[in-house]
Protein backbone atom coordinates (compact mmCIF):
# COMPACT_ATOMS: atom_id res chain seq x y z
CA UNK A 1 0.00 0.00 0.00
CA UNK A 2 1.47 3.51 -0.85
CA UNK A 3 1.52 5.76 1.90
CA UNK A 4 -0.30 8.84 1.51
CA UNK A 5 2.51 10.63 2.67
CA UNK A 6 4.90 9.11 0.11
CA UNK A 7 5.70 11.87 -2.49
CA UNK A 8 6.19 11.18 -6.28
CA UNK A 9 10.10 10.57 -7.47
CA UNK A 10 10.90 13.68 -8.93
CA UNK A 11 11.60 13.76 -12.08
CA UNK A 12 15.25 12.37 -13.05
CA UNK A 13 18.19 13.95 -15.30
CA UNK A 14 16.38 16.71 -15.81
CA UNK A 15 17.21 19.28 -12.86
CA UNK A 16 20.10 21.80 -11.79
CA UNK A 17 21.23 20.54 -8.16
CA UNK A 18 22.90 22.39 -5.50
CA UNK A 19 26.18 21.17 -4.50
CA UNK A 20 25.32 21.39 -0.95
CA UNK A 21 21.76 21.61 0.77
CA UNK A 22 22.39 25.49 1.57
CA UNK A 23 22.79 26.58 -1.94
CA UNK A 24 19.21 27.95 -2.61
CA UNK A 25 18.34 27.93 -6.03
CA UNK A 26 14.69 27.21 -6.62
CA UNK A 27 13.50 30.98 -5.58
CA UNK A 28 14.97 33.56 -8.28
CA UNK A 29 18.92 34.87 -7.66
CA UNK A 30 20.54 32.03 -6.05
CA UNK A 31 21.98 32.11 -2.70
CA UNK A 32 23.61 30.67 1.03
CA UNK A 33 20.87 29.85 3.30
CA UNK A 34 21.79 30.57 6.54
CA UNK A 35 20.12 30.53 10.65
CA UNK A 36 20.15 32.82 13.21
CA UNK A 37 19.66 31.79 16.59
CA UNK A 38 16.40 33.53 18.30
CA UNK A 39 18.27 33.59 21.77
CA UNK A 40 21.89 35.11 21.25
CA UNK A 41 21.81 36.19 17.61
CA UNK A 42 24.34 33.46 16.38
CA UNK A 43 24.16 33.07 12.76
CA UNK A 44 25.11 29.95 11.24
CA UNK A 45 25.32 28.28 7.26
CA UNK A 46 22.43 26.13 6.81
CA UNK A 47 20.01 24.26 9.07
CA UNK A 48 20.80 24.10 12.62
CA UNK A 49 19.74 21.73 15.46
CA UNK A 50 20.87 23.89 18.15
CA UNK A 51 22.74 26.40 19.09
CA UNK A 52 26.37 25.65 19.13
CA UNK A 53 27.26 29.28 20.63
CA UNK A 54 24.47 29.25 23.22
CA UNK A 55 22.67 25.86 23.11
CA UNK A 56 19.86 26.93 22.47
CA UNK A 57 17.31 24.49 20.36
CA UNK A 58 14.29 26.56 19.72
CA UNK A 59 12.77 29.10 17.40
CA UNK A 60 15.42 28.89 14.65
CA UNK A 61 15.09 31.71 11.85
CA UNK A 62 15.87 31.05 7.84
CA UNK A 63 18.11 34.09 6.77
CA UNK A 64 19.16 34.71 3.41
CA UNK A 65 22.85 35.89 3.48
CA UNK A 66 24.41 38.54 1.78
CA UNK A 67 26.01 37.22 -1.70
CA UNK A 68 28.87 40.21 -1.02
CA UNK A 69 31.81 39.57 1.55
CA UNK A 70 35.26 40.20 2.18
CA UNK A 71 38.16 37.35 2.29
CA UNK A 72 39.77 36.51 5.65
CA UNK A 73 42.25 34.13 4.54
CA UNK A 74 43.05 31.70 1.45
CA UNK A 75 45.91 29.36 0.68
CA UNK A 76 46.81 28.52 -2.88
CA UNK A 77 46.65 24.72 -3.35
CA UNK A 78 48.91 23.03 -5.90
CA UNK A 79 48.15 19.34 -4.97
CA UNK A 80 44.72 17.97 -4.36
CA UNK A 81 42.45 14.55 -4.87
CA UNK A 82 42.24 13.51 -8.59
CA UNK A 83 40.29 15.41 -10.73
CA UNK A 84 40.58 18.71 -8.97
CA UNK A 85 41.96 21.49 -11.33
CA UNK A 86 45.25 22.84 -9.52
CA UNK A 87 46.36 25.32 -8.40
CA UNK A 88 42.89 26.76 -6.69
CA UNK A 89 42.65 29.26 -4.34
CA UNK A 90 40.65 28.21 -1.57
CA UNK A 91 39.56 30.92 0.75
CA UNK A 92 37.35 31.55 3.92
CA UNK A 93 35.20 34.67 2.81
CA UNK A 94 33.37 36.22 5.60
CA UNK A 95 30.05 37.54 5.09
CA UNK A 96 28.13 40.58 6.49
CA UNK A 97 26.17 38.16 8.87
CA UNK A 98 29.09 37.20 10.43
CA UNK A 99 28.98 33.92 8.93
CA UNK A 100 32.48 32.14 7.31
CA UNK A 101 32.12 30.27 3.88
CA UNK A 102 34.52 27.90 2.71
CA UNK A 103 35.14 28.52 -1.27
CA UNK A 104 37.20 28.72 -4.23
CA UNK A 105 37.89 32.34 -5.70
CA UNK A 106 38.02 32.39 -9.40
CA UNK A 107 38.78 35.41 -11.68
CA UNK A 108 41.76 36.81 -9.56
CA UNK A 109 45.26 34.65 -10.31
CA UNK A 110 46.35 31.79 -8.20
CA UNK A 111 49.31 34.42 -6.59
CA UNK A 112 49.66 35.64 -3.13
CA UNK A 113 50.53 39.46 -5.16
CA UNK A 114 47.45 39.23 -6.47
CA UNK A 115 44.48 37.68 -3.51
CA UNK A 116 44.25 40.65 -1.28
CA UNK A 117 43.17 40.25 2.44
CA UNK A 118 39.95 42.00 2.91
CA UNK A 119 39.27 41.95 -0.83
CA UNK A 120 35.20 42.44 -1.65
CA UNK A 121 33.98 39.34 -3.55
CA UNK A 122 30.75 38.15 -4.98
CA UNK A 123 29.02 34.99 -5.34
CA UNK A 124 28.36 33.53 -8.33
CA UNK A 125 27.11 30.19 -9.66
CA UNK A 126 27.31 27.80 -12.21
CA UNK A 127 27.74 23.79 -13.35
CA UNK A 128 31.54 22.12 -12.33
CA UNK A 129 33.98 22.26 -15.46
CA UNK A 130 36.07 19.53 -15.63
CA UNK A 131 37.93 18.12 -18.41
CA UNK A 132 37.22 14.44 -18.49
CA UNK A 133 40.07 11.52 -19.61
CA UNK A 134 40.51 12.68 -23.81
CA UNK A 135 40.62 16.43 -22.38
CA UNK A 136 37.20 17.88 -23.10
CA UNK A 137 35.45 20.67 -21.26
CA UNK A 138 32.61 18.81 -19.37
CA UNK A 139 30.37 19.60 -17.01
CA UNK A 140 29.69 17.87 -13.55
CA UNK A 141 26.79 15.37 -13.36
CA UNK A 142 25.35 13.16 -10.69
CA UNK A 143 24.98 9.23 -11.22
CA UNK A 144 20.62 10.28 -12.12
CA UNK A 145 22.43 12.99 -15.11
CA UNK A 146 21.15 15.79 -13.13
CA UNK A 147 23.27 18.86 -13.50
CA UNK A 148 25.61 19.97 -10.15
CA UNK A 149 25.60 23.57 -9.27
CA UNK A 150 28.54 25.11 -7.22
CA UNK A 151 28.97 28.59 -5.54
CA UNK A 152 32.24 30.59 -5.59
CA UNK A 153 33.69 34.02 -5.00
CA UNK A 154 35.34 36.38 -7.69
CA UNK A 155 36.39 40.13 -6.86
CA UNK A 156 33.61 42.87 -6.89
CA UNK A 157 35.75 45.09 -9.18
CA UNK A 158 37.56 42.51 -11.74
CA UNK A 159 41.14 42.12 -9.71
CA UNK B 1 43.09 11.83 41.79
CA UNK B 2 46.44 10.66 42.42
CA UNK B 3 50.10 11.18 41.18
CA UNK B 4 50.99 9.03 38.07
CA UNK B 5 53.96 8.21 36.65
CA UNK B 6 55.58 6.59 33.68
CA UNK B 7 57.69 3.66 34.09
CA UNK B 8 58.21 2.33 30.60
CA UNK B 9 58.05 3.70 27.47
CA UNK B 10 58.89 2.70 24.05
CA UNK B 11 58.89 3.59 20.23
CA UNK B 12 59.83 2.07 16.81
CA UNK B 13 61.60 3.67 14.28
CA UNK B 14 58.99 5.23 12.08
CA UNK B 15 58.66 4.27 8.89
CA UNK B 16 56.97 1.99 6.45
CA UNK B 17 56.92 -1.31 7.45
CA UNK B 18 54.26 -3.21 4.54
CA UNK B 19 55.18 -6.89 5.56
CA UNK B 20 54.09 -6.51 9.17
CA UNK B 21 50.26 -5.72 10.76
CA UNK B 22 48.63 -3.28 12.69
CA UNK B 23 48.89 -5.43 15.62
CA UNK B 24 52.30 -6.49 15.15
CA UNK B 25 53.43 -3.16 14.99
CA UNK B 26 51.65 -2.35 17.94
CA UNK B 27 53.28 -5.38 19.62
CA UNK B 28 57.26 -4.28 19.03
CA UNK B 29 56.07 -1.22 20.83
CA UNK B 30 54.48 -3.40 23.62
CA UNK B 31 57.50 -5.41 24.20
CA UNK B 32 59.70 -2.62 24.11
CA UNK B 33 57.89 -0.97 26.85
CA UNK B 34 57.29 -3.72 28.68
CA UNK B 35 60.93 -4.50 29.10
CA UNK B 36 61.69 -0.56 29.92
CA UNK B 37 59.46 -0.87 32.65
CA UNK B 38 60.90 -3.80 34.07
CA UNK B 39 57.30 -5.39 33.48
CA UNK B 40 55.91 -8.25 31.90
CA UNK B 41 52.02 -8.57 30.49
CA UNK B 42 51.11 -9.93 33.88
CA UNK B 43 51.63 -7.23 35.67
CA UNK B 44 49.61 -4.73 33.51
CA UNK B 45 46.07 -4.38 34.90
CA UNK B 46 44.41 -2.46 31.79
CA UNK B 47 45.38 -1.29 27.91
CA UNK B 48 43.58 1.73 26.36
CA UNK B 49 45.05 1.30 22.34
CA UNK B 50 44.94 4.06 19.96
CA UNK B 51 44.69 3.51 15.90
CA UNK B 52 42.23 5.55 13.48
CA UNK B 53 42.74 3.53 10.38
CA UNK B 54 41.59 -0.44 11.63
CA UNK B 55 39.50 1.45 14.27
CA UNK B 56 36.30 -0.77 13.98
CA UNK B 57 39.03 -3.76 14.40
CA UNK B 58 39.86 -4.17 18.00
CA UNK B 59 43.25 -3.54 17.19
CA UNK B 60 44.50 -3.56 20.93
CA UNK B 61 43.23 -7.51 21.41
CA UNK B 62 45.09 -8.40 18.32
CA UNK B 63 48.08 -6.77 20.25
CA UNK B 64 47.13 -8.84 23.66
CA UNK B 65 46.78 -11.84 20.99
CA UNK B 66 50.39 -12.02 20.16
CA UNK B 67 52.02 -10.42 23.58
CA UNK B 68 49.88 -11.95 25.93
CA UNK B 69 46.14 -12.49 26.62
CA UNK B 70 45.78 -11.58 30.45
CA UNK B 71 42.12 -11.15 30.38
CA UNK B 72 42.09 -7.34 31.33
CA UNK B 73 39.86 -4.66 29.98
CA UNK B 74 40.91 -3.35 26.37
CA UNK B 75 39.89 0.37 25.28
CA UNK B 76 40.23 0.46 21.88
CA UNK B 77 40.85 4.74 21.05
CA UNK B 78 40.14 6.78 18.17
CA UNK B 79 40.50 10.61 17.85
CA UNK B 80 42.17 11.84 15.00
CA UNK B 81 45.86 12.86 15.42
CA UNK B 82 45.19 13.01 19.03
CA UNK B 83 44.22 9.09 18.85
CA UNK B 84 47.45 7.83 20.54
CA UNK B 85 47.58 10.95 23.17
CA UNK B 86 44.14 9.85 23.78
CA UNK B 87 45.18 6.12 25.02
CA UNK B 88 47.46 7.60 27.34
CA UNK B 89 45.53 10.59 29.07
CA UNK B 90 42.97 7.09 29.28
CA UNK B 91 45.60 5.23 30.71
CA UNK B 92 46.73 8.42 32.99
CA UNK B 93 43.22 8.35 34.51
CA UNK B 94 42.87 4.66 34.71
CA UNK B 95 45.73 4.79 37.38
CA UNK B 96 44.65 8.70 38.41
CA UNK B 97 41.53 7.12 39.24
CA UNK B 98 42.56 4.75 41.69
CA UNK B 99 40.87 1.96 39.95
CA UNK B 100 44.21 0.68 38.62
CA UNK B 101 47.78 0.73 39.68
CA UNK B 102 49.63 -0.24 36.23
CA UNK B 103 48.10 0.88 32.97
CA UNK B 104 49.03 0.54 29.51
CA UNK B 105 48.75 2.99 26.55
CA UNK B 106 49.49 2.00 23.11
CA UNK B 107 49.81 4.05 19.90
CA UNK B 108 49.54 2.41 16.21
CA UNK B 109 49.49 2.96 12.99
CA UNK B 110 49.99 1.88 9.79
CA UNK B 111 49.40 4.18 6.56
CA UNK B 112 51.79 3.37 4.13
CA UNK B 113 52.10 5.71 0.89
CA UNK B 114 48.23 7.35 1.79
CA UNK B 115 48.46 10.78 0.38
CA UNK B 116 46.27 13.93 1.10
CA UNK B 117 44.24 14.01 4.58
CA UNK B 118 40.86 15.43 4.99
CA UNK B 119 38.56 16.77 2.29
CA UNK B 120 34.56 16.10 1.88
CA UNK B 121 31.74 15.61 0.71
CA UNK B 122 30.18 13.48 -2.33
CA UNK B 123 29.63 10.80 0.21
CA UNK B 124 27.46 8.16 -2.17
CA UNK B 125 28.03 10.68 -5.64
CA UNK B 126 31.12 11.87 -6.42
CA UNK B 127 29.26 14.99 -8.17
CA UNK B 128 28.93 16.18 -5.18
CA UNK B 129 32.62 16.58 -3.78
CA UNK B 130 33.40 19.86 -2.85
CA UNK B 131 37.28 19.40 -2.63
CA UNK B 132 38.34 22.58 -5.25
CA UNK B 133 35.39 23.38 -6.00
CA UNK B 134 34.05 24.86 -2.60
CA UNK B 135 37.62 25.77 -1.42
CA UNK B 136 39.40 22.88 0.66
CA UNK B 137 39.08 21.11 3.57
CA UNK B 138 42.34 18.92 3.29
CA UNK B 139 44.94 18.90 5.57
CA UNK B 140 47.07 20.84 3.79
CA UNK B 141 45.19 23.35 2.70
CA UNK B 142 43.52 24.34 5.85
CA UNK B 143 46.71 24.33 7.66
CA UNK B 144 47.78 26.39 4.86
CA UNK B 145 44.86 28.75 5.34
CA UNK B 146 45.60 28.96 9.26
CA UNK B 147 48.93 30.24 8.43
CA UNK B 148 47.86 32.32 6.06
CA UNK B 149 45.48 33.93 8.78
CA UNK B 150 48.87 34.74 10.78
CA UNK B 151 51.09 36.31 8.10
CA UNK B 152 47.38 38.42 8.06
CA UNK B 153 47.45 39.23 11.65
CA UNK B 154 51.17 39.60 12.45
CA UNK B 155 53.21 40.04 8.98
CA UNK B 156 54.43 36.49 9.58
CA UNK B 157 56.64 35.29 5.86
CA UNK B 158 56.53 32.18 4.32
CA UNK B 159 60.56 32.03 5.27
CA UNK B 160 60.02 32.26 9.09
CA UNK B 161 57.38 29.63 8.32
CA UNK B 162 60.32 27.16 6.41
CA UNK B 163 63.02 27.99 9.29
CA UNK B 164 61.00 25.92 11.10
CA UNK B 165 61.35 22.69 8.61
CA UNK B 166 65.03 23.54 8.64
CA UNK B 167 65.31 23.68 12.10
CA UNK B 168 63.08 20.42 12.57
CA UNK B 169 65.03 18.13 9.67
CA UNK B 170 68.05 19.34 11.13
CA UNK B 171 67.29 17.84 15.21
CA UNK B 172 66.06 14.72 13.24
CA UNK B 173 69.85 14.22 13.00
CA UNK B 174 70.27 12.89 16.21
CA UNK B 175 67.21 10.86 16.20
CA UNK B 176 67.83 7.32 14.55
CA UNK B 177 64.25 6.77 15.05
CA UNK B 178 63.15 9.28 13.19
CA UNK B 179 61.62 8.35 9.89
CA UNK B 180 63.47 10.90 7.44
CA UNK B 181 67.18 11.87 8.35
CA UNK B 182 68.10 14.80 5.65
CA UNK B 183 69.36 18.07 6.58
CA UNK B 184 67.60 20.48 4.39
CA UNK B 185 68.61 24.19 4.20
CA UNK B 186 66.05 27.09 3.85
CA UNK B 187 66.71 27.77 -0.06
CA UNK B 188 65.47 23.58 0.05
CA UNK B 189 62.94 24.20 1.69
CA UNK B 190 61.35 27.18 0.32
CA UNK B 191 61.88 25.87 -3.47
CA UNK B 192 60.50 22.76 -2.73
CA UNK B 193 57.48 22.21 -4.83
CA UNK B 194 54.21 23.97 -3.35
CA UNK B 195 51.56 21.96 -1.74
CA UNK B 196 49.39 24.79 -0.55
CA UNK B 197 50.66 28.43 0.18
CA UNK B 198 52.63 28.87 2.57
CA UNK B 199 53.54 24.97 3.23
CA UNK B 200 56.47 23.78 0.57
CA UNK B 201 56.90 19.77 0.56
CA UNK B 202 59.25 20.17 3.49
CA UNK B 203 57.04 22.59 5.38
CA UNK B 204 54.29 19.30 5.66
CA UNK B 205 54.36 16.13 7.69
CA UNK B 206 54.77 12.76 5.92
CA UNK B 207 52.48 9.93 6.23
CA UNK B 208 54.23 6.24 7.52
CA UNK B 209 53.93 3.23 9.57
CA UNK B 210 54.81 3.64 13.34
CA UNK B 211 53.77 2.18 16.78
CA UNK B 212 54.83 3.38 20.52
CA UNK B 213 53.66 1.99 24.36
CA UNK B 214 53.95 3.38 27.32
CA UNK B 215 53.31 2.15 31.12
CA UNK B 216 51.65 4.14 33.65
CA UNK B 217 52.20 3.37 37.11
CA UNK B 218 50.68 4.52 40.31
CA UNK B 219 53.69 5.90 42.71
CA UNK B 220 54.13 3.22 45.09
CA UNK B 221 54.13 0.81 42.17
CA UNK B 222 56.73 3.00 40.91
CA UNK B 223 58.92 2.98 43.64
CA UNK B 224 59.07 -1.00 43.68
CA UNK B 225 60.84 -0.52 39.99
CA UNK B 226 62.97 2.54 39.82
CA UNK B 227 64.43 5.45 42.05
CA UNK B 228 63.88 7.92 39.16
CA UNK B 229 60.16 7.89 38.10
CA UNK B 230 58.95 10.02 35.15
CA UNK B 231 56.01 12.01 36.77
CA UNK B 232 52.47 12.84 34.58
CA UNK B 233 52.15 16.31 36.12
CA UNK B 234 49.27 17.20 33.42
CA UNK B 235 46.87 15.32 30.97
CA UNK B 236 44.67 17.30 29.57
CA UNK B 237 41.94 16.90 26.77
CA UNK B 238 39.90 19.50 25.14
CA UNK B 239 37.74 19.65 22.09
CA UNK B 240 36.94 22.95 20.09
CA UNK B 241 35.23 25.66 21.97
CA UNK B 242 32.62 27.41 19.72
CA UNK B 243 34.59 30.42 17.89
CA UNK B 244 32.99 32.08 15.06
CA UNK B 245 34.76 30.89 11.78
CA UNK B 246 35.40 27.51 13.60
CA UNK B 247 33.05 25.59 11.75
CA UNK B 248 34.12 26.82 8.34
CA UNK B 249 37.66 26.94 8.88
CA UNK B 250 39.03 24.95 11.96
CA UNK B 251 40.16 26.91 15.28
CA UNK B 252 43.43 25.09 16.09
CA UNK B 253 44.30 27.69 18.22
CA UNK B 254 41.30 28.29 20.79
CA UNK B 255 41.64 24.32 21.74
CA UNK B 256 45.13 24.31 22.08
CA UNK B 257 45.17 27.55 24.52
CA UNK B 258 42.59 26.69 26.80
CA UNK B 259 44.73 22.60 27.37
CA UNK B 260 47.98 24.61 27.86
CA UNK B 261 46.03 26.77 30.41
CA UNK B 262 44.55 23.76 32.25
CA UNK B 263 47.85 21.78 32.11
CA UNK B 264 49.43 24.86 33.58
CA UNK B 265 47.08 24.90 36.28
CA UNK B 266 47.11 21.31 36.82
CA UNK B 267 51.15 21.32 37.22
CA UNK B 268 51.73 24.27 38.69
CA UNK B 269 54.16 25.52 36.28
CA UNK B 270 53.84 27.94 33.73
CA UNK B 271 55.28 27.90 29.80
CA UNK B 272 58.54 29.84 31.68
CA UNK B 273 59.25 26.58 33.64
CA UNK B 274 59.75 24.45 30.56
CA UNK B 275 62.54 22.97 29.64
CA UNK B 276 61.81 21.34 25.84
CA UNK B 277 58.27 21.23 24.11
CA UNK B 278 57.45 18.68 21.60
CA UNK B 279 54.13 19.39 19.47
CA UNK B 280 51.90 18.90 17.22
CA UNK B 281 54.14 20.21 13.57
CA UNK B 282 51.76 18.54 10.68
CA UNK B 283 52.60 21.57 8.93
CA UNK B 284 55.30 24.21 9.69
CA UNK B 285 52.64 26.33 9.75
CA UNK B 286 51.35 24.91 13.10
CA UNK B 287 54.31 25.41 14.82
CA UNK B 288 54.31 28.83 14.45
CA UNK B 289 50.96 29.54 16.04
CA UNK B 290 51.52 26.52 18.90
CA UNK B 291 54.15 28.91 20.04
CA UNK B 292 51.82 31.95 20.89
CA UNK B 293 49.01 28.69 22.07
CA UNK B 294 51.40 26.99 24.53
CA UNK B 295 52.48 30.48 25.63
CA UNK B 296 56.36 30.48 24.81
CA UNK B 297 55.67 33.34 22.75
CA UNK B 298 53.04 35.98 23.43
CA UNK B 299 50.43 37.08 20.12
CA UNK B 300 52.15 37.79 17.18
CA UNK B 301 55.55 37.04 18.88
CA UNK B 302 56.44 33.84 17.02
CA UNK B 303 58.12 34.86 14.51
CA UNK B 304 60.81 36.64 16.22
CA UNK B 305 61.31 33.39 18.42
CA UNK B 306 62.20 31.76 15.06
CA UNK B 307 64.43 34.48 14.04
CA UNK B 308 66.21 34.38 17.38
CA UNK B 309 66.38 29.93 17.13
CA UNK B 310 65.20 30.20 20.48
CA UNK B 311 63.25 26.90 19.72
CA UNK B 312 66.57 25.20 18.30
CA UNK B 313 68.08 22.41 20.74
CA UNK B 314 70.52 24.73 22.49
CA UNK B 315 67.77 27.65 22.16
CA UNK B 316 65.90 29.13 25.21
CA UNK B 317 63.34 26.46 24.76
CA UNK B 318 63.64 23.62 22.44
CA UNK B 319 60.89 22.36 20.48
CA UNK B 320 60.79 19.26 18.26
CA UNK B 321 63.90 17.85 19.41
CA UNK B 322 62.82 14.91 17.80
CA UNK B 323 62.33 15.90 14.42
CA UNK B 324 58.94 17.01 15.17
CA UNK B 325 56.17 15.21 12.75
CA UNK B 326 57.58 17.12 9.74
CA UNK B 327 60.88 15.02 10.16
CA UNK B 328 60.44 12.27 12.58
CA UNK B 329 56.72 11.46 10.76
CA UNK B 330 53.47 11.11 11.74
CA UNK B 331 52.25 7.53 11.81
CA UNK B 332 48.79 9.13 13.42
CA UNK B 333 47.67 6.95 15.97
CA UNK B 334 51.31 6.23 17.39
CA UNK B 335 52.32 10.36 17.56
CA UNK B 336 50.65 11.04 20.80
CA UNK B 337 52.64 8.13 22.51
CA UNK B 338 55.59 8.73 20.25
CA UNK B 339 56.05 12.08 21.52
CA UNK B 340 55.78 11.24 25.38
CA UNK B 341 58.62 9.02 24.48
CA UNK B 342 60.73 11.68 23.38
CA UNK B 343 60.41 14.14 26.48
CA UNK B 344 61.04 11.45 28.77
CA UNK B 345 64.15 10.09 27.33
CA UNK B 346 65.03 14.11 27.91
CA UNK B 347 64.26 13.70 31.22
CA UNK B 348 65.93 10.33 32.23
CA UNK B 349 69.00 11.97 30.41
CA UNK B 350 68.80 9.39 28.29
CA UNK B 351 68.90 10.84 24.39
CA UNK B 352 72.46 10.50 23.59
CA UNK B 353 73.45 13.41 21.24
CA UNK B 354 70.17 15.50 20.81
CA UNK B 355 69.58 15.69 24.65
CA UNK B 356 68.20 18.54 25.94
CA UNK B 357 70.99 19.35 28.85
CA UNK B 358 69.39 19.43 32.77
CA UNK B 359 65.47 18.78 30.93
CA UNK B 360 63.49 18.59 34.61
CA UNK B 361 60.14 19.76 32.64
CA UNK B 362 58.66 18.93 29.14
CA UNK B 363 55.68 19.51 27.83
CA UNK B 364 53.67 17.06 25.03
CA UNK B 365 50.97 18.27 22.36
CA UNK B 366 48.99 17.02 20.15
CA UNK B 367 46.12 18.31 18.41
CA UNK B 368 43.41 16.76 16.12
CA UNK B 369 41.28 17.99 13.77
CA UNK B 370 37.51 18.08 14.13
CA UNK B 371 39.14 18.92 16.85
CA UNK B 372 41.00 17.28 20.02
CA UNK B 373 43.98 18.73 21.70
CA UNK B 374 45.98 16.83 24.18
CA UNK B 375 48.82 18.27 26.45
CA UNK B 376 51.02 15.88 29.31
CA UNK B 377 53.54 17.41 30.92
CA UNK B 378 55.73 15.58 32.20
CA UNK B 379 58.85 15.79 35.01
CA UNK B 380 61.90 13.74 36.48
Amino acid sequence: MVQATETAPAATGTQKKPIVPFLALEDGEPYLKGTKCPKCGAHYLGARMACSKCFNTEGFEDVKLSREGEVWVYTIVYQSFPGAEVPFVGAIVDLPEHVSVRCNLKNVKADPEHVKFGMKVRMKTGPVDYKDKEGNMQTRKDREGNEVIAFWFEPVSGA
Amino acid sequence: MRDVFVLGVHMIKFGRYPEKTVPELGADAVIGALKDAGMTMSDVEIVTCGNLYQSNAMVGQRVMQIVGQTGVPVVNVSNACATGSTAFREAYFSVASGAYDVAMAIGVEQMGKMGLLGGGGGAGDPAYSTEGVLGTGIMPGVFGMAGVEHMRKYGTTLEQFAQISVKNHKHAMTNPLSQYQVEVSLEDVINARMVAYPNTLYMCCPTGDGSAAAILVSEAKAKQYTSKPIKVAASVLTSDPYTERDLTLPDINTLTKNASKEAYEKAGIGPEDLDLIELHDCFATAEMLHYENLGIAGEGEAGRLVDEGATSIGGRIPVNASGGLLSKGHPLGATGVANVYEVVQHLRGNRGAGQVEGAKVGLAHVIGLGSACTIQILTN
